[in-house]
């Protein structure tokens, strides 16, 4: 699997799945778990760590699955995967998701 | 066709309460997903990229009408209207909800199907040559012996927990359609001296990170003893593979690292005192029994030759196309096997809708004796058609978008679901299969350029098989950015051979331009057309092609 964030990475966004459906899920700012990217809370790297702790507490953690946090540049996903995820398969055109960038 | 038994029965009904249960456990938090997590792998169920996916199990490749209508159902009511054909000739839905998926398994049930062993470290769907009890000059229809195996297999208490999961393959026939020499075990079936059936055993295939051709453990295990030396490579593998790194826990590891010779002598002591308990010494009544239900069909007495057919094809071209290329000789005269490409230009590689499932279901139950099979390279076929009926499946099949005439050419490719669904992809694997089929829709120029078998893997555990594709591409992360490594030679039939990296990886924009300077380079150097692309690899090497990819 390809890793989600390189060491120099200068901000950082934490993700899930939900338990039910295995959507893909974004951390926010207010502590609720969203489907769309464009609500992400992203924090600088120092942080990150912080905010996976916080998440993966009590009842935060109860209806997701296997967060993790990943690198975030210029308001988008750096890598491959987290933009599919972001925005859905490439190859389905009906299945791509509502995606927007943090910088709009 | 194999029917359900009342343990059969009993065993999937169980399984699908049981894991109701754990479901409910899971989503009301008396689960952690760490405890739940083996538990719906056993089941079948993965966490992918957007959503769970299902895995189904089709034992031997082999459908019925009624159960490829239920997959159509399933697809419709339970995901986005379609389902993905696998190399392990099974069916995964991608976008199943967790809480849904005891019941989507209630319904399969119901047509005899289900997802057991179909994930975990155990003995996965047994796999078979998908012309079974079709083709001419076959020894024996090779689903006998995987449903003994099956049988056997299911639920294995003392095979359920092993280092790595374990794959086996069987054909019958010479020409190898299975890829035996690719699995943990391939099995040959084959005949001794006084013309008795047995089975010539291999054992140590696969692909992943560290690919390795299957070592022939021995020539010749008659019937009865087949499971006792199964049971003995199984034990063996059981014992001495390693648990302690899971990238080297496969059987192939094992045999590579202990040598073949002292593999096959282990297995022998292994096997020498099974056999003399006798425990599993296959009763001939038992070996009959399941062999009925692989009697042929009641084949109507048909001419070697169709008027029908023959007037079709002297009136349409494109139907002379498709029967040239997905129409095969039937061992019964007046029959022919048609294969169904799943593979429409610009499509993707092994992806069925619920309409067209449901057309197939039709036309099996019309014109193929009720029978589908699902290929390993992602295709499927009807492998009982009359010859005066071939027309009429073709003019089913059109509006469907599936009677394209590319079987075995360059845009019949294998591609993994890599990145696009995949957790464990470094790239995506169908866009560039689709990227390549565009690039060389004209049917005319894949029928000239002839058998070119392209295989596709989005990272290195390789389930797109690219190590023997005659072009095999992997996809490679760069910091996250895809790249795509180029293989050439690989083969997975009886001459099976594994690829060898041409050079630096490409990126996405220059990988379809190098795949068709290779196939440039392979007109121009091939002595006929009858030279396939692997011939001419195998006679003039890497050379030629490493020199005009890498040109510039």
């Amino acid at each position: 699997m390809a890793q989600h964030a390189s060491k120099h990475a200068a901000f950082q966004a934490l993700t899930a799945n939900r338990l039910l459906d295995g959507e893909v899920v974004y951390f926010t700012e207010s502590g609720t778990w969203v489907e769309d990217f464009a609500a992400a809370l992203v924090v600088e790297s120092a942080k990150a760590q912080d905010l996976l702790t916080r998440a993966t507490s009590g009842d935060y953690e109860a209806h997701i699955i296997e967060p993790y946090l990943f690198e975030v540049a210029d308001g988008v996903p750096v890598s491959v995967r987290e933009i599919i995820r972001a925005k859905g398969p490439t190859i389905h055109s009906h299945f791509t998701k509502p995606f927007s960038d943090k910088s709009v | 066709m194999y029917r359900y038994d009342e343990f059969d029965n009993e065993m999937v009904s169980a399984r699908v309460a049981q894991f109701r249960d754990q479901v409910e456990r899971r989503l009301s938090g008396e689960l952690t997903e760490d405890q739940f997590k083996p538990l719906r792998l056993m089941n079948g169920v993965y966490l992918q990229l957007h959503a769970y996916m299902l895995r189904v199990a089709i034992p031997y490749g082999t459908l019925s009408s009624r159960q490829m209508r239920m997959l159509a159902h399933i697809a419709r009511k339970y995901d986005r209207g379609y389902g993905h054909f696998t190399t392990r000739q099974n069916i995964q839905y991608n976008w199943v909800a967790l809480e849904r998926i005891p019941d989507l398994l209630e319904e399969i049930a119901s047509v005899e199907m289900h997802a057991i062993q179909t994930s975990g470290n155990c003995i996965r769907n047994v796999t078979a040559d998908q012309y079974a009890g079709a083709i001419d000059e076959e020894i024996e229809d090779p689903r006998i012996i995987s449903e003994i195996i099956r049988q056997w297999s299911s639920f294995h208490p003392e095979f359920s927990f092993l280092p790595r999961k374990f794959k086996i393959a069987v054909t019958g026939h010479k020409n190898d359609r299975a890829a035996i020499k690719l699995h943990d075990i391939g099995i040959v079936i084959t005949r001794n001296g006084e013309g008795e059936v047995g089975y010539e055993v291999h054992v140590g295939g696969g692909q992943g990170r560290t690919p390795f051709i299957a070592k022939k453990m021995t020539d010749f295990v008659p019937r009865n003893k087949l499971l006792a030396y199964l049971e003995a490579v199984m034990r063996v593998y059981n014992m001495l593979g390693r648990r302690d790194n899971s990238y080297k826990a496969r059987i192939k590891i094992l045999v590579h690292e202990t040598g073949a010779d002292e593999m096959r002598r282990l297995i022998e002591a292994e096997f020498a005192k099974i056999d003399a308990s006798n425990m599993l010494t296959l009763p001939d009544k038992e070996a009959q029994r399941i062999m009925a239900y692989f009697a042929p069909p009641a084949y109507e007495t048909a001419l070697a030759t169709s008027d029908i057919l023959q007037a079709a094809q002297s009136a349409n071209k494109d139907f002379t196309h498709w029967c040239a290329t997905n129409v095969v000789s039937h061992s019964q005269t007046g029959y022919a096997i048609v294969n169904i490409s799943l593979k429409p230009i610009g499509g993707i590689p092994g992806d069925a809708t619920d309409t067209q499932m449901e057309a197939i279901a039709d036309c099996a139950a019309t014109y193929s004796h009720d029978e589908i099979r699902v290929t390993h390279e992602q295709n499927l076929v009807l492998p009982h058609v009359r010859l005066d009926d071939v027309k009429a499946v073709y003019d089913a099949l059109v509006p469907h978008d599936l009677a394209t005439p590319n079987l075995g050419l360059i845009s019949d490719s294998i591609a993994c679901p890599g990145l696009d669904y995949c957790n464990l992809a470094n790239a995506r694997s169908i866009p560039l299969a689709q990227d390549i089929s565009t690039r060389f829709a004209d049917l005319h120029r894949q029928h000239d350029i002839g058998e070119l078998k392209i295989k596709i893997s989005g990272c290195i555990n390789a389930c797109g098989h690219h190590h023997v594709g005659h072009i095999g591409i992997l996809g490679v992360d760069k910091k996250g950015t895809e790249f795509y490594q180029i293989t050439l030679g690989g083969a997975a039939d009886e001459n099976a051979s594994l690829g060898d990296i041409t050079g630096p990886a490409f990126t996405e924009d220059k990988v379809v331009d190098a795949i068709e300077n290779l196939v440039d380079t392979y007109m121009n150097i091939r002595t006929s057309a009858d030279e396939r692309f692997i011939d001419t690899y195998r006679r003039v090497g890497m050379p030629p092609f490493k020199e005009r990819l890498y040109a510039d």
